[in-house]
């Protein structure tokens, strides 16, 4: 996803003059073709978020679009109240894009793991937040942001991650990319679990049980038509996200369902527990220790769609 | 809002006036600021006053703005990022004429344009909804990036308090100014040796600034914060390497101009009486 990232952003940044990108003393090499085609647009801020996004709305402020690049955690709960001071409260069109989210940086312990920025940062206004499934979802999430004029926080994977599409699906914020039509189950992922959704989906089937695929690029503004329509056509909607349960897609879609008169399908709720993931071992031991794999969460629904 | 008698008023005193009547918009301002305070109920007199100095030399001897203009793309910017000043700011910018001077009766009141700490766009000429500390001179780093990416000559001037620089993300920017070369970009620190609750150098190590800037990478000066002649001259001073930005160290006293609230900070939080009000009118005239 981060060179779907790099190479979307040094496009678009030849398009339009205004866009500058700023990063968190990160990606080595990563970004040399953007500051090979656009001089003077790249600046490395250091190791210092909250500068960084002071500085990203300063510019943002004067007229350019400023795109912040660093790690997850260090450029959401590291700079929480520049991010909703010097971006939000201003309302300036800042980008900001948090690389290895959620689970993907296992292996580098707890304080490289991201499972509560989107519960974070969804609280502040008329911020939008994104979680592309993948690399073709970073090119068109970032296209569809950096084509409005509003704060963003887009939350990307690292390398190597499954394609789900095979070309860059047309992204409208707020909008569901719906893969597969609802069913009886409706599985509706954010970010990087997409590929563990359509497995899911398909060992349900194996079961006869028809399974709706949704990739929720944006989970703020959330796309309340398409919730509608899953929650009444599907007995079960599973929200999947490398996310806490508390405040992600998955809370999202609960403190939705609870303002309806008619609250339709069972929602569960597929993320990480409200704790800390303190075992050493990589992004897939990290989801099979959460319940984020296929198996256990196919068995998860089956047994809910199995009791009256 | 009353004048002083025999003093000048701000709004006719032009830019690049004589320093007799700068002194002159000085007093007037400290009065406005005093009578928002006591018509609004709100604190923070002392380093409203400590600050006073520093915004007319600013305004009156340095910054290109044009209030007809007041967003134009090469104005020089100016950020008070202590916010809770904002009474310095608001008169001031009522005097140069970016909104009428009856937006200061209505100061910090229901629905009124000029809220207690800067809200976002809240009036023309306020560049930064500033309130919380550390955030004025990383944003005031984007401005200045901000004009070397757009081929803009103007400057940003960032007034601190010297509590404010408790604040990391200061240093963070303090780093980044000086590494990007942003040289058209200068602090100036409102040192009026208090804090909320305590002396600014013993609540934390905060000396000495002046090498804390240098050390930095700033150019680093110290200056009376109550000379604006001197003030201006610091700021319009070339430096041996203009890349370098610049930071003022002006030594100042909390509640300057009035003798009750010098050096008092009590009037952190004291708002004033409408009899103090009356006495304070006599001893500006007569500072």
């Amino acid at each position: 996803m981060r060179n779907a990232f790099a190479h979307e952003i040094t496009q678009l940044a030849q398009q339009d003059e205004r866009i500058v990108l700023l990063s968190g003393d990160i990606g080595n090499r990563l970004f040399d073709e953007f500051k090979a085609k656009c001089p003077g647009r790249f600046h490395n801020c250091g190791v210092a978020e909250a500068n960084m996004i002071g500085v990203a709305a300063g510019l943002a402020m004067n007229g350019l679009r400023p795109v912040c690049y660093t790690i997850a955690p260090f450029i959401t709960y590291r700079c929480m109240e520049q991010i909703r001071v010097d971006v939000c409260y201003h309302h300036v069109p800042v980008t900001i894009v948090g690389t290895g989210a959620g689970l993907a940086y296992a292996s580098l312990g707890g304080t490289h793991h991201s499972c509560e920025d989107i519960g974070m940062l969804r609280t502040l206004p008329d911020l939008v937040v994104m979680a592309p499934g993948d690399a073709h979802e970073v090119r068109g999430c970032l296209r569809s942001v950096m084509q409005q004029a509003k704060p963003a926080y887009l939350r990307i994977g690292k390398k190597g991650e499954a394609e789900v599409h095979s070309s860059v699906p047309p992204i409208e914020i707020g909008k569901a990319v719906v893969l597969t039509a609802p069913g009886r189950v409706t599985l509706i992922s954010t970010g990087n679990m997409l590929p563990a959704a359509q497995a899911t989906a398909a060992l349900l089937a194996k079961q006869n049980i028809s399974c709706g695929v949704a990739s929720l690029p944006t989970i703020k503004p959330l796309d309340t038509a398409f919730l509608q329509n899953a929650f009444a056509a599907s007995d079960v909607v599973a929200t999947l996200e490398e996310h806490s349960i508390i405040g992600g897609l998955g809370g999202s879609a609960a403190e939705w369902q609870s303002d309806q008169a008619s609250r339709g399908a069972r929602l569960l709720r597929f993320g990480t527990a409200d704790e800390f993931y303190h075992e050493t071992g990589e992004q897939e031991h990290a989801h099979e220790h959460f319940g984020l794999v296929p198996e256990k969460m196919a068995a998860r629904i089956l047994a809910t769609l199995s009791r009256p | 809002m009353k004048l002083l008698a025999e003093q000048l008023s701000p709004a006719e005193v032009p830019f690049d006036a004589p320093l007799v009547d700068l002194a002159s918009v000085a007093r007037n301002l400290r009065y406005q600021a005093i009578q928002m305070s006591h018509h609004a109920g709100t604190p923070h007199l002392g380093s409203v006053l400590s600050c006073i100095d520093i915004v007319v030399a600013a305004y009156w001897k340095i910054l290109h703005i044009d209030p007809a203009n007041p967003k134009a793309p090469n104005r020089d910017r100016f950020i008070l990022s202590k916010g809770h000043a904002a009474p310095a700011l608001y008169a001031t910018l009522a005097a140069r004429g970016f909104f009428p001077e009856s937006w200061l009766e209505n100061f910090g009141k229901h629905q009124a344009d000029l809220a207690e700490q800067p809200a976002p766009n809240c009036a023309p000429g306020v560049e930064l909804a500033t309130g919380s500390l550390g955030h004025g001179l990383p944003v005031g780093a984007g401005f200045a990036l901000s004009g070397r990416i757009q081929k803009l000559n103007y400057r940003t001037i960032v007034v601190m308090s010297d509590g404010e620089c408790n604040e990391g993300s200061v240093w963070e920017a303090a780093m980044f100014a000086a590494g990007k070369q942003l040289g058209r970009l200068d602090v100036v620190i409102d040192y009026n040796k208090w804090q909320a609750t305590g002396r600014s150098d013993e609540v934390l190590a905060l000396a000495s600034l002046r090498d804390k800037w240098a050390a930095f990478g700033w150019e680093a000066v110290e200056v009376d914060g109550h000379n604006i002649g001197a003030i201006a001259r610091e700021l319009t001073r070339e430096t041996p390497d203009i890349g370098r930005p610049k930071a003022i160290i002006a030594h100042t006293v909390k509640g300057k101009g009035v003798p009750f609230m010098e050096d008092d900070n009590n009037w952190h939080y004291r708002v004033p009486t409408a009899n103090e009000l009356t006495a304070v009118a006599q001893h500006l005239v007569a500072s």
